[in-house]
């Protein structure tokens, strides 16, 4: 009952945590594409615009949700729930913070720890093709179809370098559970100062990793399923209202979850080097490892958005280059150089 | 519980299975598969096979039939008289074949049950499988599985040479 009890709570915690992250991800966005380009962004609603996601919100639900006649009804209402759903699954792996005890109870800061811990992940990740694709085809519109096609052909791809970029990790590591993979690096030390994390170490699958989750998550400099100027806006040209802000909130929840696991298998996850002994259980020690966590995925998030105002986009011939005759053979070359240094050093 | 969670998944694919001959848009068919695939990885993660379950999503689910989706949109198979002409002269032996192996699988498992033989009792499976299955897979069955990545490559290899070889033909002949 116990048990039943706590996953309930951390479940609710984390689900919220996520959709507010969404809400003020979306709101981080506008804010910094307007520093960048040197204009002001949202800052109407709220001190500094912090409120606008609410406005975003209501707006809309208020919206007036249109299904032109011409959709496939049943495919083009499934699409949405369809890309949403494993999004904001991703997350469940995700170990957020090492245990805290609160009145008496170990408690750990994962929602589960399942054993499969990495490939979970990667399941979910090949599973968001389908909300893409479907709703492409559903919505019986030459240029959503194209986004759709282009998203699978462009997700596949990257599918490969995504999963083979993992491997040095985890054979270094022996094992697919996040939280091990944290606890290992947070133990030792590289060369007597540098943390133990693995981009050290895989410096070539980090960056791989890296690639590949902005492939995934269908941002740019990888966008090319919804490039507006061609495709009107690609898949979900003929979503409206809240469909719509299901394609939107699925697109922030992977990049919020790419953030998190690039954070937890290369930098150390809730590791804070130097200041707090990995070992500690008290409260404050918890609640600094989760700072140390959320400090580091903030900083991806805020990468996905910086390039994405800095890049300009792939022509389609380059992205299919980039994943089959780049990425592809420098994970396997990584695989490789892995093994090999293994083999010689057992 | 886990009762329960059998039939619901068992049940599920089931009619999606029976859905994917019944339909007659390939989307539609292609859905319910992967329904159906759905529905197996449930059952292996009731049998504690928490690795398999995550394969079937990922290779299945995940890859190949995103792929056969991105076929029948491309070449938009909505008319079934393509599918007719392909599929259709072959119906009658794929039917008394794929019914010869569910009667075969069906022979064997009752035969275990009724010779009294036990379900599998590998307490290494249940606890650690994903060691156990890379252990497995590397050295008691280290050649049929190379043997299959060799058929996969002479596969890959085939397709290969079909592509470059209808373009150079193309290109080449005159008109």
């Amino acid at each position: 009952m116990d048990y039943a009890i706590e996953s309930t709570v951390k479940v609710v915690v984390v689900f919220a945590g996520l959709l507010g992250a969404v809400a003020y991800l979306v709101l981080a966005e506008r804010k910094i594409s307007a520093y960048i380009q040197n204009r002001l962004g949202p800052n109407r609603v709220g001190p500094w615009g912090l409120l606008q996601p609410i406005a975003d919100g209501l707006k809309f639900l208020f919206k007036e949700d249109v299904i032109p006649r011409h959709v496939n009804r049943f495919v083009y209402l499934a699409a949405p729930p369809a890309i949403l759903v494993p999004a904001l699954m991703g997350f469940a792996i995700v170990p957020f913070g090492d245990s805290i005890t609160l009145w008496g109870r170990e408690i750990r800061l994962q929602i589960a720890d399942v054993n499969i811990g990495i490939l979970y992940l990667l399941a979910l990740a090949s599973l968001g093709v389908y909300g893409v694709v479907l709703g492409g085809w559903a919505s019986n519109n030459k240029y959503a179809l194209l986004g759709g096609l282009r998203a699978s052909a462009q997700m596949i791809s990257y599918e490969l370098a995504l999963g083979l970029s993992l491997i040095g990790v985890l054979m270094a590591a022996g094992t697919l559970q996040l939280d091990e993979i944290v606890r290992q690096q947070s133990e030792r030390t590289l060369f007597g100062f540098l943390p133990g994390w693995n981009v050290f170490t895989q410096p070539l699958g980090f960056v791989l990793f890296t690639a590949a989750a902005f492939a995934e998550s269908n941002r740019l400099p990888f966008d090319l399923p919804e490039s507006e100027q061609e495709l009107v806006a690609g898949y979900h040209a003929e979503y409206s209202s809240m469909k719509f802000a299901m394609f939107f909130m699925a697109e922030y929840a992977h990049m919020i979850t790419a953030s998190a696991v690039i954070a937890t298998l290369f930098f150390g996850g809730w590791d804070m080097p130097w200041l707090v002994d990995p070992g500690s259980s008290s409260i404050g020690a918890s609640l600094l490892k989760v700072l140390a966590f959320l400090i580091k995925t903030g900083f991806f998030m805020f990468l996905f958005l910086w390039v994405r105002w800095t890049l300009p986009r792939f022509r389609y011939d380059q992205v299919m280059w980039l994943g089959w005759k780049v990425l592809l053979p420098l994970a396997l070359l990584n695989v490789f150089l892995t093994g090999l240094y293994l083999t010689l050093t057992n | 519980m886990e009762q329960i969670f059998f039939y619901v998944f068992a049940a599920i694919a089931l009619v999606a299975a029976v859905l994917l001959v019944a339909f007659r848009n390939p989307v539609y068919s292609a859905l319910s598969l992967v329904t159906a695939f759905f529905a197996l990885a449930g059952l292996f993660v009731l049998l504690n096979a928490y690795f398999l379950a995550a394969v079937q999503i990922i290779v299945y689910a995940g890859a190949i039939m995103v792929l056969f989706l991105f076929v029948i949109m491309l070449l938009n198979l909505g008319h079934s008289d393509a599918l007719e002409r392909v599929a259709g002269k072959y119906r009658r032996v794929a039917v008394v074949l794929l019914a010869a192996t569910l009667v075969a699988q069906l022979g064997f498992m009752a035969g275990r049950k009724w010779a009294g033989m036990p379900a599998s009792e590998d307490a290494p499976l249940f606890t650690d499988n994903i060691n156990t299955i890379g252990r497995m897979l590397y050295t008691r069955y280290l050649f049929p599985f190379e043997v299959v990545s060799v058929i996969l490559l002479v596969a890959l290899i085939g397709v290969m040479v079909m592509v470059k070889g209808d373009r150079e033909g193309g290109e080449n002949q005159p008109r």
